[in-house]
């Protein structure tokens, strides 16, 4: 808050920034909801670009031999799109849930280390930038998202910017998960029990364990990568002795955790969803969240089941198989527990709770597709083939993506103060559901008909039907372009114009509702007191002797008076000390534009430039005051004071 | 974990607690520590047979918890951090080897 | 937020916490270097293999870094004491063993250099000098930081009430010496033994 820096007087280039509005403000900011919210509208804007490359790629396919691009320019295209979706879009958009809604949900201020935040949203904008700048700078990539060696080590690959960009990328999440582990472990509001976080908290620490343990090991690939592409090394060049199949070994090490780096978040949110618009607790609470961690490590045990047509032996291909079926299993538990958490309720056929049903039932779809492929014989006439593409978007687009359009919904009144509106939001997930399944139902069959993936055209000899599920698919992609419009609009008309929501517009379970919407950039006045799961309900409802909630009326509870009505009086909020904005972050992060280009040629000078620069942003970023003008320890101790006896001075 | 934890301010100032061990005993840790290296290195020039192998990861182990466990004070320190130290660790070994194993056992054709 | 260790759930310090959560994901990154060169042990392309280690040599700088940790956790002790003169001499101390660690490498890879290991021979090479000199990064960054730390102490950035730093420091710094226990003995003392038997 600048309430703080302000007393400090004399301001330097160290002091902190004090905007509290306009562009310096965001850029500046530390704040989670505002970096959340950065989160959100980047993510917009490569999903736009994710989506108009697979409009190219439909286009290319909808008939059999087309020309309307060349090989060239569909591999760069199919390329990044396959990196946008993964890399810009769903694993950022679970980072603006995670940035929004952790410090919410858990009762605290902020994160743990909000200048660490905003440096971990650059690095995410400046990376997607850099990768896209190659369409500019010789060509993206076209090696495929995975770059499999020795293909991606060759010049005509372009691999480099592959190599250096995803590295940016991984930098983000990986400081992002230390900074999200340390604020869940550490930053939970009085008795906020492990048992007793909500539901999307506990997927969210799993995630970030994933993201913890599973990004050094990408980092090494792609380190690899660039010295085999730039400097000259050996690491995957067969002709020397080296193996092409450690690539793959490395990158699919990280690539599993990363699918579930993906779905997580999603099941989180769902998680949160359901029970609200079911009127009931989830069902299984623990068994959820304990599926969810089972998730987490089995994760780490299956990557070899992307491998079973390379070089691995029949014994890790059954071993992988195995345990490749086994980790259906808690997947299965939680969607039993989502079935039975709508058993019985009050169904609300809301825009959020109809795209997490969509959620589950199109994830099933996908996770049914998926344990077919963990039978090695099956798995061999299955792969590279289009019926692959359908699985993966089936879990991806219709499971992950669509929990966190679900999400968005649900939380648009949290951020806003208004709600989305109803009609459009329904328009959008009917044609969202008939577009997702009209592009990738027929991939299905396409793909066990033999269509290939990753070719630039359709080859007639496959037949007239596959041709038609190949036309069928890009009718589906102009559906979901339509009804992305719808929700684009949706979401600017809210945004300007929505109906007021008040501070609970969903009859809501968890805490982040028991703060005004839109929060106060100090979040809580005070801190609540956790004293049940599903708080907020608890201090709204108590339960009748048949077990039916019963509202509390207001005022019977200590504890029940809203928020708001705190807010007046006292606690207007100027006694709480907030972080302060802060312009380092993005001067370093600036500074990995000329280390990445630099790398690139590579450019000795340029990475002298970028490395003296983020030094620079560095050694700002510990120079400039912390708290209250002069200390950043508020520690309130004698500095002089020797501490067991010894004087210092 | 249940509740906020509050510690008196003497300890919460820091997060330590008063049986740290002085430089006296961190000077007797690294004499140890120097012996082990020693004994490391004269594998190099005396020959341990079969031996050798074991001795020489026996040690490292030996090595690494006593930089672990004084120098990061991970003994006198809570038990998560050495949560994340030892899973990291037990954690690499895991994936990394079954990889290793995977990878030997039926790699690519080499030259 | 630097609030006050007494307010958060654990009753730790968000850094310190913040600093472990890393260092364990950095096994993650260590060990996929160290395996892809047990993998290439043997892949020397007809160039120079593990006979080209100077055991005795590369001793004694691990020696010298081992001893660093030393007088990295002196320098902490003395801080918490508030003994700032003390901790400015252990940590100019450290980081000077730690130059002299750094300095040996650059020897090391000079003289495999000349004799005809360089990165570019053999999957051997590549991994031998991509793992010791991420391994060297490592401790080049921890010589700034100790800089640093030794720096700010006269700019009154670092306090004698502020012994936290250096030991986030120390924690980092002893991380990286015990990443070099485990490399001296998995990547030079092993495979050297392996092959002479």
């Amino acid at each position: 808050m600048s309430q703080s820096t302000m007393t400090t007087g004399r301001r330097s280039v160290f002091s902190r920034p004090r905007a509290e509005r306009g562009f310096t403000s965001w850029i500046t900011t530390t704040d989670h909801k505002k970096i959340g919210i950065m989160y959100f509208f980047t993510v917009l804007v490569f999903f736009t670009l994710g989506g108009a490359e697979s409009g190219v790629i439909r286009a290319q396919l909808a008939q059999a031999e087309m020309d309307l691009v060349t090989a060239e320019i569909y591999n760069q295209v199919f390329t990044m799109h396959g990196l946008t979706m993964v890399f810009l879009v769903i694993m950022p958009l679970g980072a603006a849930f995670f940035n929004y809604i952790i410090p919410l949900q858990i009762g605290a201020r902020d994160v743990a280390f909000p200048r660490l935040n905003a440096f971990s949203y650059w690095m995410y904008l400046f990376g997607g930038i850099f990768l896209y700048s190659s369409f500019l700078l010789g060509g993206a990539p076209n090696g495929g998202w995975f770059g499999y060696a020795p293909l991606s080590l060759d010049n005509v690959s372009n691999m480099a910017f592959y190599a250096v960009g995803l590295q940016l990328l991984g930098v983000s999440s990986l400081s992002a998960a230390v900074n999200f582990i340390t604020t869940i472990l550490n930053m939970r509001a009085p008795g906020l029990t492990f048992m007793r976080m909500p539901m999307f908290i506990w997927m969210s620490l799993v995630t970030n364990f994933l993201l913890l343990f599973a990004l050094p090991i990408i980092a090494v690939a792609l380190f690899m990568l660039q010295f085999d592409t730039i400097f000259g090394s050996q690491f995957f060049n067969p002709a020397t002795g080296g193996d092409p199949i450690l690539w793959q070994h490395l990158f699919w090490l990280f690539g599993h955790p990363e699918v579930y780096i993906m779905i997580l978040p999603a099941m989180g949110i769902v998680s949160e969803i359901l029970p609200v618009f079911s009127r009931k607790p989830l069902f299984g609470y623990a068994a959820v969240a304990f599926a969810g961690a089972a998730i987490g490590f089995i994760g780490f045990g299956v990557w070899a089941h992307h491998m079973f047509t390379s070089a691995i032996g029949p014994v890790a291909r059954s071993a992988f198989a195995l345990s490749t079926m086994f980790i259906a299993v808690p997947t299965g538990i939680k969607i039993f527990n989502w079935v039975f958490t709508m058993w019985g309720g009050k169904l609300r056929f809301t825009t959020p709770m109809l795209f997490s049903i969509g959620f589950v039932s199109m994830f099933t779809i996908g996770g049914l597709s998926g344990v077919t492929h963990a039978v090695v014989p099956h798995n061999a006439q299955q792969t590279d083939t289009y019926y692959i593409v359908a699985h993966f978007h089936y879990v991806l687009f219709g499971g992950a993506l669509f929990a966190l359009i679900a999400g968005v919904y649900y939380w648009f009144p949290k951020v806003t103060g208004k709600l989305m509106d109803e009609k459009l939001g329904k328009t959008h997930f009917w044609t969202w559901l008939l577009g997702f399944n009209l592009t990738f139902g027929p991939m299905h069959m396409s793909g066990l008909l033999g269509q290939p993936r990753r070719t630039a055209v359709l080859p007639e000899e496959l037949g007239g039907s596959v041709e038609l599920y190949n036309l069928l698919s890009s009718i589906g992609v102009a559906v979901l372009a339509v009804s992305a419009l719808i929700f684009l609009f949706n979401l600017i008309k809210s945004i300007r114009g929505g109906v007021a929501s008040g501070p609970d517009p969903w009859d809501a379970r968890t805490i982040e509702w028991l703060s005004d919407s839109p929060p106060k950039h100090y979040n809580f006045a005070e801190i609540p007191t956790i004293s049940h799961r599903d708080e907020f309900w608890h201090r709204k409802y108590a339960e009748d002797e048949a077990g039916k909630p019963v509202a509390v009326p207001a005022g019977a509870s200590e504890q029940h008076v809203p928020d708001a009505e705190h807010a007046e009086g006292d606690h207007d909020g100027h006694h709480i000390h907030m972080p302060d904005p802060s312009y380092w972050p993005l001067v370093m992060c600036l500074g990995m534009f000329p280390v990445g280009y630099g790398l690139l040629g590579p450019t000795p000078w340029l990475i002298g430039i970028g490395v003296v620069w983020v030094l620079m942003g560095f050694f700002g970023w510990i120079i400039e005051p912390v708290a209250e003008g002069d200390d950043d320890d508020p520690v309130v101790e004698d500095p002089a004071a020797p501490r067991s006896g010894v004087a210092a001075h | 974990m249940s509740t906020t934890e509050t510690h008196d301010p003497a300890q919460a100032a820091g997060g330590h607690d008063d049986h740290h061990p002085g430089p006296r005993e961190y000077v007797r840790i690294a004499i140890i520590l120097a012996i082990l290296t020693a004994l490391e290195v004269s594998t190099y020039f005396v020959d341990f047979g079969a031996l050798a192998v074991p001795l020489l990861i026996v040690l490292m182990g030996i090595k690494f918890v006593m930089v672990a466990g004084f120098f990061m004070h991970l003994r006198f320190d809570t038990k998560l951090y050495g949560r994340f130290l030892y899973g990291g660790l037990f954690g690499a070994i895991g994936l990394y080897g079954v990889a290793i194993v995977v990878m030997m056992f039926d790699a690519a054709p080499r030259l | 937020m630097t609030a006050g260790v007494h307010e958060t759930t654990l009753g730790l310090d968000h850094r310190k916490l913040g600093m472990w959560v890393f260092l364990g994901s950095e096994f993650l990154f260590f060990g996929a270097f160290v395996s892809a060169y047990i993998l290439y042990l043997d892949a020397t392309a007809g160039g120079p293999g593990v006979e080209i280690f100077d055991i005795p040599f590369t001793s004694i700088s691990s020696f010298v870094l081992l001893m660093s940790s030393l007088t990295m956790v002196l320098a902490h002790n003395a801080h918490v004491r508030r003994d700032m003169r003390r901790m400015r001499l252990w940590i100019l101390a450290t980081a000077g063993q730690g130059a002299v660690f750094l300095g040996g490498q650059v020897f090391e890879f000079t003289v495999f250099y000349k004799e005809g290991l360089n990165l570019t021979e053999s999957p051997f090479a590549s991994g031998f000098f991509v793992l010791t000199g991420f391994h060297g990064l490592h401790v080049f960054i921890g010589i700034l930081l100790l800089l640093s730390l030794y720096s700010l102490t006269f700019t009154g950035k670092i306090k004698p009430n502020q012994d936290l730093k250096t030991e986030m420091i120390g924690l980092y710094w002893h991380f990286v010496d015990i990443i070099w226990v485990i490399i001296f003995t998995v990547v030079y003392l092993i495979p050297d033994l392996a092959m002479e038997a």
